[in-house]
């Protein structure tokens, strides 16, 4: 049981993964680097080690999910569909 | 040329992993030198988490050593990031949506996180993923509302003071038990909260260290100046 979950995170590590180098859009190749995180705290749970699950957790998947997110915004990479102003609310 | 070398080198670490691959079971450890610990660390250090016992207690010297690099590293980046120039431009606010939700997750995430590194010798957990949840708490905040910045100056007394605090604790021990880092006050009674000895301060001050190192790096990058679109 355990080998077969296991089994279907590495299979879609392994495909966030690929789609982190073959998607065009910035914003959503960061989003599936933290997939692959995500993907990496489960096989942690599935072996035991829910210390080492929390740390991938909070540092592979969030923060450098965030860090990155901002690098885009600081290069003006973030774009998300409209080349545009965005929504002016202030 | 460049490709074939990149090819070579894909082509040999799969080799080395499916050879690891083929000889170990999934999940099953190798090495036997856990099994000891696992026997005596429960009387000797007496936290519930071996995990903490182990990288507090038995193996002290090298978590500082990861604070150290930390460290390196947050200052590296205020140093490539340089300092804030006061005209320069600031992101947009959030939006009403998104901050009244960090206003909302900011009071529980603080909660989440002291109460991570407060047990970390009892659950899963302890000062670096507690320190984490600090440190998003503080950056929630801050992405919400961009022209709310982030006092430096605290950030860098509660980093330094954290580190000082302990290296103290460790000298303390050099100076009672003769070995640096060495857990003191006795192992107490096992899964009490205060317990552990020395564990959970030493928890509380990697819990505040890497929080604001953390806030701080992620603070610097906001702070550094918008693109002009």
């Amino acid at each position: 049981m355990t080998t077969w979950v296991a089994l279907v995170v590495v299979v879609l590590m392994l495909v966030s993964a690929l789609a982190v180098l073959l998607l065009r859009s910035f914003v959503a190749a960061v989003a599936a680097t933290a997939v692959v995180g995500l993907g990496l705290t489960v096989l942690f749970v599935l072996m035991r080690a829910p210390d080492v699950a929390m740390t991938e957790a909070a540092v592979g998947a969030g923060l450098s999910g965030v860090i990155l997110a901002l690098a885009l915004r600081r290069l003006g990479l973030w774009r998300v569909e409209d080349n545009g102003q965005g929504g002016g609310d202030a | 040329m460049r490709n074939l070398a990149s090819l070579l080198f894909a082509g040999g670490l799969a080799f080395l992993l499916l050879t690891l691959l083929s000889q170990l079971a999934f999940g099953t450890p190798p090495m036997r030198v856990g099994a000891e610990i696992l026997a005596v660390a429960p009387g000797e250090v007496g936290a519930a988490n071996l995990v903490t016992a182990i990288l507090l207690g038995y193996r002290g010297f090298d978590t500082l050593g990861e604070l150290a690099i930390l460290f390196a590293a947050a200052t590296a980046a205020g140093v490539v990031l340089g300092r804030r120039r006061d005209d320069a431009r600031r992101d947009p606010p959030g939006g009403e949506v998104l901050r009244t939700g960090a206003d909302l997750l900011f009071p529980l995430l603080v909660v989440v996180g002291f109460y991570v590194i407060a047990h970390g010798h009892l659950t899963p957990g302890g000062g670096f993923q507690g320190g984490v949840i600090l440190a998003a708490a503080f950056f929630v905040a801050l992405l919400a509302q961009p022209a709310r910045h982030l006092s430096h100056g605290l950030i860098l007394w509660i980093e330094g003071l954290a580190g000082a605090a302990f290296i103290l604790i460790g000298i303390w021990a050099l100076v009672a038990d003769g070995d640096f880092l060495a857990p003191l006050l006795g192992p107490g009674r096992m899964g009490d909260l205060v317990s552990a000895g020395t564990l959970p301060l030493l928890s509380l001050a990697i819990g505040l260290k890497v929080g604001a190192e953390l806030a701080g790096i992620m603070a610097h990058i906001a702070d550094a100046e918008a693109p002009d679109t």
